[in-house]
């Protein structure tokens, strides 16, 4: 067993080869946060007095939801037989939606743990993950972790685990975020099997941002990697895909509080400060260099990130409008693959149309506009980007189905992905009804282990964005778990259907789907507006239409009574009042041609919250 | 009157009106209303504020009397040091609660109360409601002598299981025969009808109709069941006991009533109410649609004067201390602007046959006329001659039509 390192190496003066560099490849809920938080108070960098839970995630709504959105690194001493050694460990993402940053993360690796909770098993976006760390040839240590559970099962998820990446089921380390115990062993086996940094120490600088964080005090706080090179405080930067040049206004080490230091060397990983403020100017990928002695090639890998799901974000009170528009510009600073644009809907008033890296993105994002700037906002369904080519062989990129060309269509591609459902054996018929039903091609299956399954789809993105998978958790009572990657594209016979109401299109309800499943989205959506919407003083034709053709209708029968039959002794203040009031509901009406729609209507409409109609007064 | 008082500015113990309420005062009606605070049952449908001898808190019934004939004396001085024109009274209306709880005598002396401080006026209307239960041939006859001119009875269904439903002690087939004795006493007669009762269906609802007519009265009125917060009617329907009033069979039985009261010699004059001429329209209530000035007497009771609201508290034991120490007995007061005149003017005006001349709609009210008349909710040809007159269509979607017209 390690003793705590006495004197940990200095940073920018460390050879290379005292180096180690790794992260944590985990699902969500596997206990990563804990075991990071262990390590840091085993290795004597955090005191037992300042250990709060999860000290890496800062974020209330990461610490809550017991996911990391944002990477960081912190440098951690450690001995190994006399010899000191400084272990970068570096958090990344546990998200599908976040692949990209996740495989920045691991390109600033040479090695990864695999943790897996004993009493759960691997799950689909760690296998996925782990693909990637193959990908990158990182040394993988498996580890089991939570072996302090009652319901852990070490040996099963040993084997699985050995079955995945090879090696013997006795290999596997198994340790307790919880309790510490193991903890030592695996950062002992850290420093003796992940492959120090290789780089040129002589060669124009190169570094690898693979994340960047908001500061509301530094400005952008940029995650680095160097490979080649060395940078110092003070030295002019330039960013390789923009050509922007900052100057370093501090360089440093988080351990875990940011430290500042001389420099950064070969292999270290540490942060930078320039005092940009948007993240948009420091991307995850891109490479820095010396701005005076700029290498020519940048480090591979680096790409733009693209959404792949966009959605409407609305102000449930029209009046927050400006403060919606000020928390996207300022959430739009630390997190660099939000983007977004005004947006007007009928329905839902002003409001923005955004696009996500995925469904958790949206999700995160519309729960920090919540909980952090405290606004209430609807979400319109979320869509995938079409390529629409009209009969004149025009091609038109549609996000928003507003979009979508009016007229003789002569084609739809849509977005497709390679979908992994991991799941117990017993839930395989219902997976693969689920898929089956949502334009899934069966790719392949594997079993992991006696019982457990992994079953690979082709299916298209818009079919997975659209409740999937709450579908697939309540089908396998939560047991399944999702993972997909984008797979190109495919044509296919996807049609607009509009819900109009009296007539009149309402655009929030318009939605792209493939024609076989047109009829049962107008059928669906004309049935709960129907429900929904208050009768009026005449009827309402509720219907859904592609192009001009109608394929579904329901009637909201006309308002017959709206009269109070009794004056009260004169209590006319009474009466006025309650007409005052009416006619206060009537003014937070949404009017759709001559129709009066609570805005609630439409609310409940778009979250399929259909058991609260609001009666007509 | 609902159970819940409005909220309002303070009013003033000496009962004093703003000089604005005795404005015009000379031009306008005046009416008086007693409200009688006592039920022998509570219904289950009901929120007025009336009490039974359980709920009353050491009350006494006996002395109801004297409390409300202070109150007529208070009334009157505080009218004439706030210099509004002094009026005999064109209509009186004893409201309840019940009214025949008290004995005959008790409700004379009231109305003598009031004649003696303002006068009544040459055939002015006289009327007290009444439980089919609760009088007999003498009362009537002595209500008459006192100067009663008009009864309206609490007659509510004529269908035993609606009837129970509503908490109705009386036996409908008592109904006739109380007409009958009015009648020989020289009343008028009206009879009042509750439709929209959980269970009850388009055919009770006609029997009840039919049995109404039968008795051949002057007036009738006709009320959709309102479930008012806090009754116990509404408690059962949150909990399931009981099916909610559906406002499509409401819609169905008021056109019912308006099609057999037509057809019978009825013609309507207010959204909920039936008269066999001019004659016999109940003056008294059109005097709130019409803006008239009335002093409300009683716990609870509502006034107007002259753009000037106001309503006395709840608990006839806070009334009585009220009004025996010499006070008003009012617990708050509003004092209308020009707007919120013109909108109750729509608001009440609406609601008659007379209806609403368009020259006092405002632009944006006048905008909805074409459209009101195209939905068949008001009357066309009445339009054109410049009045604004509810359709029966238009009539079951009044409070929709007046929110078009004030929007």
């Amino acid at each position: 067993m390690s003793p705590r390192a006495v004197r940990p190496l200095e940073p920018a003066a460390t050879d290379p080869a005292r180096i180690r560099n790794f992260c944590i490849i985990a699902h969500i809920d596997h206990g990563k946060s804990t075991l990071a938080d262990r390590m840091l108070q085993i290795t004597g960098i955090v005191q037992e007095r300042d250990m709060r839970a999860q000290y890496l995630d800062r974020m209330d709504i990461e610490r809550e939801r017991g996911i990391t959105i944002k990477s960081q690194a912190v440098r951690m001493p450690w001995e190994v037989d006399g010899e000191t050694f400084a272990l970068n460990m570096i958090d990344t993402p546990g998200h599908v939606d976040f692949s990209y940053e996740v495989s920045r993360s691991l390109a600033a690796c040479e090695g990864a743990i695999l943790l897996v909770d004993a009493a759960q098993g691997i799950e689909a976006q760690t296998l996925a993950n782990l693909y990637l760390a193959l990908e990158n040839d990182l040394e993988i240590i498996p580890v089991l972790n939570k072996i302090d559970l009652p319901a852990a099962d070490p040996e099963k998820y040993a084997a699985e685990l050995a079955n995945l990446i090879g090696g013997s089921p006795d290999d596997v380390l198994r340790v307790s975020g919880k309790t510490g115990q193991g903890v030592e062993e695996l950062l002992d086996r850290v420093v003796q099997r992940i492959p120090a940094p290789k780089g040129e120490a002589d060669a124009p600088a190169r570094a690898m941002i693979f994340d960047s964080v908001y500061d509301a005090y530094r400005g952008v706080v940029t995650y680095v990697r160097m490979v080649d090179g060395k940078l110092a405080p003070r030295q002019k930067i330039q960013m390789m895909s923009t050509r922007a040049q900052h100057e370093l206004l501090e360089i440093g080490v988080s351990a875990p509080e940011p430290t500042p230091t001389k420099g950064l060397g070969v292999g270290e990983v540490g942060y930078l400060i320039t005092g940009v403020k948007d993240v948009r100017q420091s991307k995850v990928g891109d490479t820095v260099t010396d701005a005076a002695k700029p290498a020519t090639e940048p480090l591979p890998g680096y790409t733009d990130p693209k959404p792949m799901v966009f959605s409407g974000l609305y102000p449930i009170d029209a009046s927050d409008y400006p403060e919606l528009r000020e928390a996207l510009d300022k959430l739009k600073l630390s997190d660099a693959a939000l983007n977004y644009e005004p947006e007007t809907s009928v329905a839902l008033g002003f409001g923005f149309r955004c696009g996500f890296l995925g469904l958790l993105h949206l999700e995160i994002v519309t729960e920090r506009l919540e909980r952090e700037f405290g606004l209430d906002i609807i979400t319109t369904a979320p869509s995938v980007v079409y390529e629409v080519t009209t009969e004149d062989k025009k091609t038109v990129r549609v996000t928003n189905p507003s979009e979508f060309p009016a007229g003789k269509i002569d084609s739809v591609r849509e977005p497709m992905v390679r979908a992994a459902i991991l799941a117990p054996k017993d839930y395989v018929g219902t997976i693969m009804e689920l898929c089956q039903s949502r334009r899934g091609t069966l790719i392949g299956m594997d079993y992991l282990s006696e019982d457990r399954v992994e079953i690979k789809y082709q299916i298209p993105l818009g079919e997975i964005v659209f409740d999937f998978f709450d579908q697939l958790k309540s089908r396998t009572q939560g047991y399944a778990s999702l993972d997909y990657e984008p797979a190109g594209e495919q044509e296919s016979d996807l049609v607009k259907v509009d819900i109009l109401l009296q007539g009149e299109t309402v655009d929030a309800f318009s939605a792209i789907v493939h024609r076989d499943k047109a009829y049962q989205y107008g059928v669906l959506m004309t049935g709960r507006l129907k429900e929904l919407i208050p009768r009026q003083q005449f009827e309402v034709p509720v219907q859904a239409a592609i192009g001009a053709r109608i394929i579904a209708r329901e009637s909201i029968r006309a308002m017959r009574k709206d009269v109070l039959a009794k004056c009260y002794g004169g209590d006319i203040t009474r009466k006025r009042k309650l007409l005052e009031k009416q006619k206060e509901g009537k003014k937070r009406m949404k009017m759709v041609g001559r129709v009066e729609v609570p805005q609630e209507a439409f609310i409940a409409a778009l979250s399929g919250d259909t058991e609260r109609k609001d009666k007509d007064k | 009157m609902p159970s819940a008082l409005p909220l309002g500015d303070p009013a003033p113990a000496d009962g004093l009106l703003p000089a604005s309420a005795a404005d015009g005062a000379g031009e306008r009606d005046f009416g008086v209303y007693v409200h009688v605070p006592f039920c022998r049952v509570r219904c289950g449908y009901c929120d007025f504020n009336t009490y039974t001898a359980t709920e009353l808190r050491g009350v006494k019934q006996t002395d109801y009397a004297d409390q409300a004939i202070a109150e007529i004396g208070f009334a009157a001085r505080a009218l004439e040091r706030s210099g509004v024109a002094g009026r005999a009274a064109a209509t009186v209306f004893f409201g309840g609660g019940t009214p025949t709880l008290l004995p005959p005598g008790d409700l004379a002396r009231m109305l003598d109360a009031v004649r003696a401080e303002w006068g009544i006026a040459p055939g002015a209307e006289v009327t007290t409601e009444a439980n089919p239960d609760s009088v007999g041939p003498g009362d009537l006859a002595r209500l008459a002598e006192a100067g009663f001119t008009r009864v309206s009875f609490g007659m509510q269904s004529a269908v035993p299981h609606v009837l129970r439903t509503l908490e109705r002690t009386h036996d409908p087939e008592r109904v006739p025969l109380v007409v009958e004795w009015a009648r020989q006493a020289g009343l008028d007669v009206s009879l009042d009808l509750i439709y929209g009762t959980p269970g009850e269906s388009l055919a009770d609802w006609r029997r009840s109709l039919e049995a109404a007519l039968a008795c051949e009265p002057d007036h009738l009125s006709a009320y959709a069941l309102i479930v008012e917060e806090g009754t116990k009617l509404a408690r059962q329907i949150r909990r399931g006991e009981v099916a909610e009033p559906d406002d499509d069979l409401e819609a169905d039985m008021y056109e019912l009533a308006d099609e057999l009261l037509g057809a019978a010699g009825y013609g309507w004059y207010e959204v909920s109410n039936w008269a066999t001429g001019p004659a016999h329209v109940s003056r008294h209530n059109l005097g709130y649609w019409r803006g008239a000035d009335w002093w409300g007497v009683g716990p609870g009771a509502h006034s107007h004067v002259g753009g000037v609201r106001w309503w006395n508290v709840k608990h006839p034991a806070a009334y009585a201390a009220r009004v025996l120490a010499g006070d008003s007995p009012a617990a708050g007061r509003e004092i209308l602007d020009a707007e919120t005149r013109r909108v109750e003017r729509v608001l009440l005006q609406v609601r008659i046959v007379d209806g609403l001349p368009v020259a006092e709609l405002a632009e944006s009210g006048r905008r909805e006329v074409a459209g009101l008349i195209a939905d068949g909710l008001i009357d066309g040809a009445a339009a054109l001659g410049g009045v604004i007159r509810l359709t029966r269509a238009g009539r079951l979607l009044a409070d929709a039509v007046v929110r078009r017209l004030t929007a």
